[in-house]
């Protein structure tokens, strides 16, 4: 029988009639007075917001706007941090994740995240995918663990590439293969939510294209959220998206919407690209 | 006449002489180009000062090496001179004694206090003081000549258009690379008199008895198997590394992944503290405080194991000196050899591969075990090696606490020697230069040399290579 | 939508699973703590047992003599020029044991009574008086005060460091009556229920080796011996004093732990001593002559000097060379030498002779110095050439990471406005390295201070007595009298190495402070 939520959500969905369109499915997560400190200095202030399922949400804004402070937030990484301070609800599955009950570890099995630079582990790629399910106990068995891994691995579009080499180590890969292992070894553990921070940023644009057709496919069936500073880059791929500035969030809408025919000003003039 | 001259004092003597020569010839030099004029004058390359260094430099350098060659070879040259004289009952007294002999000969001729002594006594020591002032008179007239020779040449090059600044830094980066070559000629003279001297040793006693014999009774039976040092080595070092390798790699963890700055302040400098503590001081700790808890602990395991039926008789050697005392402290001394690189290294792992682990939610020892142990593992295996080259090397801590009897045992509460213990126990006692017991010492010393070199060498080289990953 | 069996953060399995996980997470965060729990122990045990002894070595006891200098017995015919009184031991002794038969006149009586009476101060000890009286001949005939040291067992006695004594008061004698010579019956009613019961109470911990420990009475200057204990009486031999003290006394009850016959010194002995101390004639004073002598057989009168002197000029030694060829050995390698196989040669070479064991720069030492050289023996110089050369690798890989931290600004600006190579380094580059050269060649010498291997083999191990006057006198250094003491059988050994340790722990700390503040002061961040 099934170990985890995502399991049973995913045979469910499989028997509903899948979303094709823009039509969006109920918020995954609902962020509702977020405040990040960092020692006395305020880096995000009070924001609200809502992230829909099956939909790749972009988050976009100048630097130091506090996008990526904000992204990390949703999966409590700023905890690693000593002198950060998160205040607020983030509301996941009916319970807030920021209560302090909520042990972030298990949190993170669920809310993904895949970094700006590719960072696979010193292991094989075998092991790198192969982590994530040994250490929170999703196999039972050998072969249980390698359909996972090729599960993964197909997914994330790498596992005609390296089907044969599976036990060569994971930075022995190009910059773009490595990405798409990072976020294979983020699929592994089968989370729900994919957090990404500026995922194509250190790679040269063939190896954007293909991520960029990947998450388009990874929507159908995860709910992600992607922080990028190329606007071309959201509004090819998000369907939501938020325009961070100065740690307000300043304008969230339909991509569409937000690009052809913002409500404010300051989003209108960074589109236009007056500032930023 | 020069019996007189052989009290001279030849270290204030000779530093005095350089220091005039010096400055003389300087100021000579520096006089002579300021005195530069007429149309010659306009085409000056270099300042007066230079002029002066050039000429106190060809002054001085000669008159340097005249001395230094006194420094290093007088005493011998005026020895042999002597010996060569001696009557021919003096040459049959073994090497040893004759050297105890010309010893207090000399000591008598610095004294000037042997007017007690017999007459054979007194008479060899006048002769020897002619001799010394002979060679005393000749090294200041070498000096002398030397220095003028040097003088009156490089004056002559004193002309306006003379580049005297780059012939004098060419001269200083000349000096400056000798004192770099004297690193390789250390080594070579490591390697040149180990290898001379065991070569002398491996000449009576065959190489396959001394690296695989049983028997160690260098001073007494001449028997040079040195297994059982190799075994006494090995037996210590590994208790060393039991207890430094996982207190200095936890300790290591702990302070660069848990430890807040004001922690890692205190405690980082505190274990630093314990590379600092001479040898001989963990040599005396170990010897008067370990040693004994070990043995009382000893005796009463056998008292407990024969009171309770277990043994008939006691199982441990319980002795005053052990290897695990001896291993104990040294573990402890070695900490920080463990620690602060693999301290270094642990840091030196990017961060965001840590985040990558915890962003799939794993826990903060997961992350360290499965991610940031395995980045590291270079780093942290070139610190094991650098220790256990420190502890095979390390003397004063063994001497003290191990004991001397060459044997392979197992018991950890008996004596063992080691390499450097023995080392130790051969040159301090006889000082018989050619015996091959003072000999079997330089071919411990070439094992020891050997094995330690291998250990560093890899150690370097994984470090360089680990660097080279991430930077 | 769906709905979940329960909710998703709090799913049985997972949290069972992620408990173990937690608890694997803090069993590791203890271990890290354990760890450096473990070496910082190691180090206070370290540095609490040596100082524990060294502060016992602080002071201690003297005697008082109160003696007329018969120039019949020290500036005898035929032997009273000063050369010959300021070596008449023999003649200074004899005064001291006369005044100590004088005290104790029962003494007297046999010879081996009156060797160990004489045991109580060490023959040697008069030396330094010796040279006094001979410096003014005039004291002669007149009468001096003498301080000696007391016999070093004695002192550890005194300090209770040889034997833990259980000491017990005992109630008022009654009366006091003589069996035989020497031998007296003391008796008071409940007098000695105390000693009895301090005796059983060791019994029930020791078993029978309580029988063989020695109980000693002292009342004032008289103390005995007690032979047999019944209830309200005990048997006693005098030792010192006579009888007479206990009446109507109460006396101290001494319960010696280790038996007369595993000590060195005799209950007479210690009862001679108490003696001398009820009547004041025994002081505790600091110990000075633990820095001022020279090393010596006897413990209550050696001193550190000469190693002191010895270190000090090996150190000189090893400054003088080392740190200058170190320094522009760095110079040429960081600034001058080509990128060429030579160089990374040098380069690899330096950083492995960093790593090589001490004892191979002895071995280097004996054979080149002392076998092809022929340089002195256990001299200031040959030890201070070894330190020296151990010491380059570590001075030039300092020096060199200093010089490395200069940015090449400096440089370049120095050549922009026409200085030379020579005169960029040594005029603007060499001064702002200069505090990162300093402590790394301070830090050189700290470690050289400490190192006793390369002197052992050559030759500075011998017993030195005189205080050397140049680097080519024999000599002996710190470490080395460290090793040497601590090998010395006697007891009174340890607390005076420790002593000595503490010196050079001193020494050390000072060096390394110097460090801190030098760093602290002068650290600049590009």
């Amino acid at each position: 029988m099934e170990t985890t939520v995502t399991e049973s959500r995913e045979n469910a969905s499989s028997e509903l009639s899948v979303d094709q369109g823009e039509g969006l499915t109920f918020p995954r997560i609902e962020c509702r007075n977020i405040n990040v400190f960092y020692g006395d200095k305020q880096a995000i202030f009070d924001i609200s917001l809502s992230i829909p399922d099956r939909a790749v949400t972009a988050l976009i804004g100048p630097s130091g706007c506090g996008k990526s402070t904000f992204l990390r937030c949703l999966n409590r990484m700023n905890d690693t941090i000593e002198s950060c301070k998160v205040t607020g609800e983030i509301i996941m599955d009916g319970e807030n994740i920021n209560n302090p009950d909520i042990d972030p570890v298990l949190l993170r099995s669920r809310v993904g995240m895949v970094f700006q630079k590719p960072n696979p582990f010193p292991k094989s790629i075998y092991d790198n995918i192969a982590y994530g399910p040994r250490i929170h106990g999703l196999a039972d068995s050998r072969e249980d663990l390698d359909a996972m891994v090729e599960k993964s691995l197909r997914r994330a579009g790498l596992w005609e590439e390296v089907k044969d080499r599976l036990t060569s180590p994971g930075n022995s890969l190009s910059g773009g293969q490595q990405q798409r292992l990072c976020i294979a070894r983020a699929i592994a553990v089968r989370p729900e939510v994919i957090l990404m921070d500026e995922p194509c940023s250190a790679l040269d644009p063939v190896a954007t294209a293909r991520i960029e057709e990947l998450i388009d496919e990874l929507r159908k069936r995860y709910c992600i959220v992607i922080v990028t500073h190329s606007m071309q880059q959201a509004a090819r791929v998000s369907q939501r998206t938020a325009f961070f500035h100065l740690g307000e969030l300043v304008e969230m809408g339909d991509t569409d919407q937000i690009f052809t025919n913002p409500r404010e000003r300051r989003t209108e003039d960074y589109i236009t690209g007056r500032f930023g | 006449m020069f019996q007189q001259l052989g009290h001279l004092p030849m270290g204030w003597l000779m530093l005095a002489l350089l220091a005039m020569l010096a400055s003389g010839a300087f100021f000579v030099g520096r006089v002579q180009a300021e005195r530069f004029s007429g149309p010659a004058a306009a085409r000056i390359h270099s300042r007066p000062n230079y002029h002066g260094y050039f000429v106190a430099m060809w002054t001085f350098v000669p008159a340097l090496i005249v001395a230094l060659g006194y420094g290093l070879m007088g005493e011998s040259l005026v020895r042999s001179q002597l010996v060569s004289e001696l009557p021919a009952n003096f040459l049959k007294i073994p090497g040893v004694e004759l050297g105890v002999y010309l010893d207090a000969v000399s000591r008598a001729a610095v004294h000037n206090d042997y007017t007690g002594a017999d007459r054979v006594f007194a008479a060899i020591t006048n002769r020897y003081l002619e001799i010394q002032g002979v060679v005393k008179l000749s090294a200041i007239g070498l000096a002398l000549l030397g220095a003028t020779v040097g003088f009156v040449l490089a004056r002559r090059r004193i002309v306006p258009g003379f580049r005297a600044r780059n012939r004098v830094e060419a001269g200083i980066e000349l000096m400056l690379f000798l004192c770099a070559a004297i690193a390789i000629a250390t080594t070579v003279g490591i390697i040149a008199s180990l290898l001379y001297e065991s070569l002398r040793f491996f000449a009576e006693i065959p190489f396959w008895d001394f690296l695989f014999g049983t028997r160690w009774n260098a001073q007494t039976s001449a028997e040079f198997g040195a297994l059982p040092l190799f075994f006494g080595t090995f037996m210590i070092a590994l208790i060393a590394m039991l207890i430094a390798a996982p207190v200095g790699l936890f300790a290591a963890i702990y302070l660069s992944e848990y430890a807040g700055p004001k922690v890692r302040g205190w405690v980082k400098p505190i274990l630093e503290i314990l590379a600092g503590i001479p040898t001989v001081v963990y040599g005396f700790f170990a010897l008067l405080v370990v040693a004994p808890s070990i043995r009382s602990l000893a005796v009463w395991i056998n008292t407990t194991l024969i009171s309770s039926g277990l043994t008939s008789e006691p199982l441990l050697a319980a002795q005053p000196t052990s290897a695990l005392a001896a291993g104990l402290v040294m573990g402890i001394m070695v900490i920080p050899f463990v620690s602060s690189l693999s301290d270094d290294v642990i840091n030196a792992v990017p961060q965001t591969l840590r985040d990558a682990a915890y962003a799939m939610g794993a826990t903060k020892s997961e992350t360290v075990k499965h991610v940031v142990l395995p980045a590291a593992l270079p780093g942290i295996i070139a610190s094991l090696l650098l220790a256990v080259s420190r502890a095979i090397g390390e003397t004063m801590i063994v001497v003290m606490a191990a004991g001397q009897r060459a044997r392979i045992s197992a018991d950890p509460t008996a004596d063992l020697t080691t390499i450097t213990v023995q080392i130790v126990a051969l040159l301090t006692g006889e000082t018989e230069f050619d015996s091959p017991k003072t000999l079997s010492a330089f071919a411990l010393g070439l094992v020891l040399f050997a094995v330690t070199l291998v250990f560093n060498l890899i150690a370097l080289r994984v470090v360089q290579k680990y660097r080279e990953k991430y930077d | 939508m769906t709905d979940v069996v329960q909710g998703p953060f709090r799913n049985e399995k997972a949290l069972r699973r992620l408990k173990k996980r937690r608890a694997a997470d803090v069993r590791f965060r203890t271990y890290g703590l354990s760890a450096i729990a473990f070496a910082l122990l190691a180090l206070s045990l370290l540095v609490a047992s040596i100082g524990f002894q060294a502060v016992s070595a602080a002071t201690y006891h003297v005697v008082r003599f109160d003696v007329v200098l018969d120039p019949q017995v020290i500036a005898p015919d035929g032997e009273d020029t000063p050369a010959d009184i300021s070596r008449n031991v023999d003649g200074f002794y004899s005064l001291l044991r006369s005044d100590l038969l004088e005290t104790f006149p029962q003494a007297a009586d046999d010879r081996l009574s009156r060797l160990r009476l004489g045991d109580l101060v060490t023959r040697l000890a008069v030396l330094p008086v010796a040279r006094t009286v001979a410096e003014n001949p005039t004291r002669i005939g007149r009468s001096m005060t003498i301080t000696v040291p007391l016999n070093d067992d004695l002192d550890l006695y005194l300090k209770g460091a040889v034997s833990k004594d259980a000491r017990v008061h005992i109630g008022e004698i009654a009366s006091v009556s003589e069996t035989t010579q020497n031998e007296v019956s003391l008796s008071g009613p409940s007098a000695f229920r105390g000693l009895e019961a301090m005796i059983s109470t060791l019994r029930a911990e020791d078993g029978d080796a309580v029988d063989a420990r020695s109980v000693l009475l002292t009342s004032g200057s008289s103390t005995g011996r007690v032979t047999h204990l019944e209830t309200g009486a005990a048997h006693v031999t005098m030792l010192t004093g006579s009888a007479d003290a206990f009446r109507g006394a109460r006396p101290v009850a001494r319960i010696i732990a280790l038996p007369e016959t595993e000590r060195n010194v005799s209950d007479q002995q210690i009862a001679w001593t108490l003696a001398l101390k009820e009547m004041g004639r025994i002081s505790r004073v600091p110990h000075f002559s633990l820095l001022t002598n020279t090393d010596s057989t006897y413990p209550e009168i050696a001193g550190a000097l000469a190693a002191i002197v010895g270190s000090l000029l090996t150190m000189l030694v090893t400054a003088f060379i080392a740190i200058p060829v170190g320094i522009f050995a760095s110079i040429y390698l960081e600034e001058f030498a080509p990128r060429n196989r030579l160089t990374e040669i040098i380069e690899v070479n330096i950083n492995n002779l960093a790593a090589v064991p001490s004892i191979v720069f002895g071995l280097l030492g004996a054979a080149v110095f002392l076998g092809f050289f022929g340089l002195p023996r256990s001299a200031p110089l040959v030890g201070g050439l070894v330190l020296a050369l151990m010491t380059l690798p570590t001075i030039i890989i300092a020096s060199r990471a200093a010089l490395k931290s200069v940015p090449p600004s400096i440089r370049a600006a120095a050549l922009g406005v026409g200085a030379s190579k020579m005169q960029s380094v040594f005029h603007h580059v060499l001064p702002l390295a200069g505090p990162g050269i300093l402590t790394g060649a301070i830090l050189g010498m700290a470690r050289a201070l400490g190192e006793t291997a390369p002197l052992l083999l050559i030759g500075m191990v011998a017993f030195v007595a005189d205080v050397p006057s140049s680097p080519t006198d024999e000599a002996t250094a710190l470490p080395v009298l460290i090793f040497s003491w601590s090998t010395n059988a006697e007891r009174a050994w340890e607390p005076m190495t420790a002593a000595v340790i503490v010196i050079l722990l001193m020494f050390l700390v000072t060096m390394n402070g110097i460090v801190v503040l030098l760093r602290r002061r002068f650290e600049r961040r590009w």
